[in-house]
């Protein structure tokens, strides 16, 4: 009889059911010692997955590898300054940076009023509504950076509102509740902001997680708020985003640098210039939750393998046991390999058996912290689960290991001579 | 049926080595009803054993229905047993967690034969022995004399050119043991060919031929008047 035939014959199985059901309490703690192994597995590299799509969704609205500087003040005499100047941001520096820096993919310079000037922003008024709200002066380059989803029949500044300094503007989810009706659709409409009439181009859909930012931003042409607060050449920040595959930390220094001799500044100023990497940080949360997600491979495996030879080890005290039945058998003419693909088939069994279990309970399991946690907004964890390579590999690992360690007692079971077999009582 | 000739064999203990056979020479035809008798350490177990094909001769020629056996390997060994063997044990080695049914079935299962036809053979040898309506028992719910007639039973079911019987009665009462034999001596008046090691000389009186061993030789081969089992039923 070849392997396959036997894989396939229901009286094989019937062989297997037949001596796994004769010690039932023996078969339920071996399937006991894998089926937790395999819903450690399971739980942990789902809850580890969890926890790194709860990152990336934090992380969903902005580019990855993307940073913001800002002027500081100086704190080294330079060229003949003290210390204590503050330096101003132009932007002519874009495009200085730009011509640097090859690394950088986008730059979009950014002004706002509500935000870092001590005011409390602008307000707006439409009819008998009004309300204060930040104003961010914007280049269309900005969305390639952090993303704005806008509602259907809306969109973001494009590069015609700044060329023509347009007196349009997007307004925020708040915004638009405060200052419309109900069911008034936005778009189209206009608003009053410090007393220039706006013309209403989109909505933006708040995403969180974004900083300083909030629903109630309103975003106008850069150049429309160069002319409405008279700001001139000035920029407050740069949003600037690298590509992929540069080093952030790298760009970050460079950036700082060129702004350093652009602006006559000491070099060794550390001050003068601050930034925030938001790669950098992406970067160390990433590696945080990839460490989890390699901790619990790792810890979910060796528990499968151990429960797997907690099964070698059952089925080894079983051979011992049934060496006169085996003797019997192999008496009323079993060959040494149908002996042998008993025991191996049985390990097999009972270790997919647990494995499927396992699964099972670990998928309620993670489904459980799926719904205990979707509607945390604060707590980065989204989406608990186990990519199916993840729960192929873990059974192909099983059944591997299975016959492996079912090797070990079928081996013994045919070492054993059927004469010695039969004497042993 | 069987023609052994200058069958030698020793097993090794430890350092010395025990000589167990020393030159057997035994035919047997088809039909007998064969005792083989001897105090323990006779030899005759191991004899038994080598009949068998459970244990290897050490030298020696071992025929078993004009096919030489010889250049044993496991497997080969496991399908002329199949084939050739049927075996009854002094402790009737049934499958504990197996019915009845199914233990007769067992040797057909191993012969790759199907399953209804397994299961109608099986009935059939069952109800031979008078166990028909046992046949869903497992050997826990049966008496002695019922295991090992179930036994008998699975040992026909392969339809074995030769049955060995190892001490069939050795752990059965008088009444049952005669029990055993009328069913021995039936099965062998419908043709077929058995080999009984007993030490028991009213078991061996129901044979049709004694074969006694003493210390690895025949020492005596002798047909005799069977007594029928029947009578003390």
């Amino acid at each position: 009889m070849n392997s396959l035939k036997i894989i396939f014959d229901r009286d094989s199985w019937q062989e297997i059911f037949g001596s796994i059901q004769k010690n039932k309490v023996r078969t339920i703690i071996t399937v006991i010692g894998v089926l937790w192994g395999i819903f450690i597995y399971i739980a942990l590299s789902g809850s580890a997955n969890g926890l790194d799509n709860g990152f990336e969704r934090e992380f969903e609205n902005i580019a990855m590898n993307s940073m913001f500087v800002w002027a500081q003040s100086t704190s080294i005499p330079y060229e003949g300054f003290k210390t204590g100047r503050n330096p101003q941001l132009k932007l002519k520096d874009a495009q200085t940076l730009r011509n640097n820096i090859p690394e950088i993919q986008f730059i979009a310079p950014r002004n706002v009023r509500g935000v870092f000037d001590g005011s409390s922003g602008s307000q707006i008024v439409r009819g008998t509504k009004s309300g204060t709200y930040n104003i961010y002066g914007d280049f269309p380059e900005y969305t390639r950076i952090a993303t704005k989803k806008i509602y259907d029949k809306g969109r973001f500044i494009n590069q015609s509102d700044i060329d023509n300094a347009r007196k349009v503007c997007v307004i925020g989810e708040r915004t638009q509740k405060e200052l419309f009706e109900e069911d008034e659709e936005p778009v189209g409409k206009f608003v009053r902001i410090d007393d220039i009439y706006f013309q209403v181009i989109g909505v933006h859909k708040y995403i969180q997680g974004g900083g300083f930012e909030s629903d109630g931003d309103v975003f106008i042409p850069f150049a429309t708020f160069k002319k409405l607060y008279n700001t001139g050449e000035n920029v407050e920040w740069f949003t600037i985003a690298a590509y992929d595959d540069a080093d952030v930390i790298q760009v970050e220094k460079d950036v700082k640098q060129t702004l350093k001799r652009i602006h006559r500044v000491s070099p060794k100023d550390e001050r003068a210039f601050g930034s925030f990497n938001l790669g950098e940080v992406f970067n160390r949360i990433m590696g945080f939750a990839r460490g989890m997600t390699f901790l619990s491979l790792i810890v979910g495996i060796a528990t499968i393998i151990a429960g797997v030879i907690g099964i070698g080890n059952i089925l080894l005290i079983s051979v011992k046991e049934r060496t006169k039945e085996l003797g019997v058998r192999r008496a009323l003419g079993a060959t040494p390999s149908e002996v042998r693909m008993q025991i191996i088939l049985e390990s097999v069994f009972l270790t997919v058996i647990a494995g499927i279990f396992g699964i099972v309970l670990g998928a309620f399991v993670l489904a459980g912290i799926n719904a205990g946690t979707a509607n945390l907004e604060d707590f980065p964890y989204t989406n608990p689960t186990v990519p199916v390579s993840f729960v192929l590999g873990a059974l192909a690992i099983m059944v591997t290991l299975g016959t492996l360690i079912g090797l070990i007692p079928a081996q013994r079971a045919v070492s054993i001579k059927p004469i010695d077999a039969l004497r042993e009582e | 049926m069987i023609q052994i000739n200058e069958l030698h064999k020793s097993y090794k203990m430890g350092s010395s080595s025990l000589h167990v056979l020393k030159g057997i020479n035994l035919s047997v035809e088809d039909g007998e009803l064969v005792a083989i008798m001897g105090s323990s350490g006779s030899g005759k177990s191991t004899l038994l054993n080598i009949i068998g094909m459970l244990d290897i001769l050490d030298t020696g020629t071992y025929e078993l229905d004009k096919v030489l056996i010889e250049d044993l390997d496991e497997t080969k060994a496991a399908k002329y047993r199949n084939k050739f063997l049927g075996f009854i044990f002094q402790s009737f080695n049934l499958i504990n967690y197996k019915t009845a049914l199914e233990n007769v079935s067992l040797p057909l299962y191993y012969q790759g034969v199907n399953r209804k036809e397994r299961q109608e053979k099986a009935l059939k040898y069952l109800a031979s022995v008078g166990l028909a309506d046992w046949a869903t028992h497992l050997p826990s719910e049966l008496s002695g004399g019922q295991k090992q007639r179930v036994a008998i039973a699975r040992a026909l079911a392969s339809e074995p050119k030769l049955l060995l019987a190892d001490e069939p009665t050795g752990a059965l009462d008088t009444q049952t043991s005669c029990e055993v034999m009328d069913i021995i001596q039936k099965i062998n008046q419908e043709g077929k060919t058995i080999l009984v090691v007993t030490h028991e000389e009213d078991i061996a009186q129901m044979c049709k031929r004694i074969v006694r061993l003493k210390d690895g030789v025949i020492i005596e081969d002798v047909k005799v008047n069977q007594v029928l089992a029947a009578q003390y039923v």
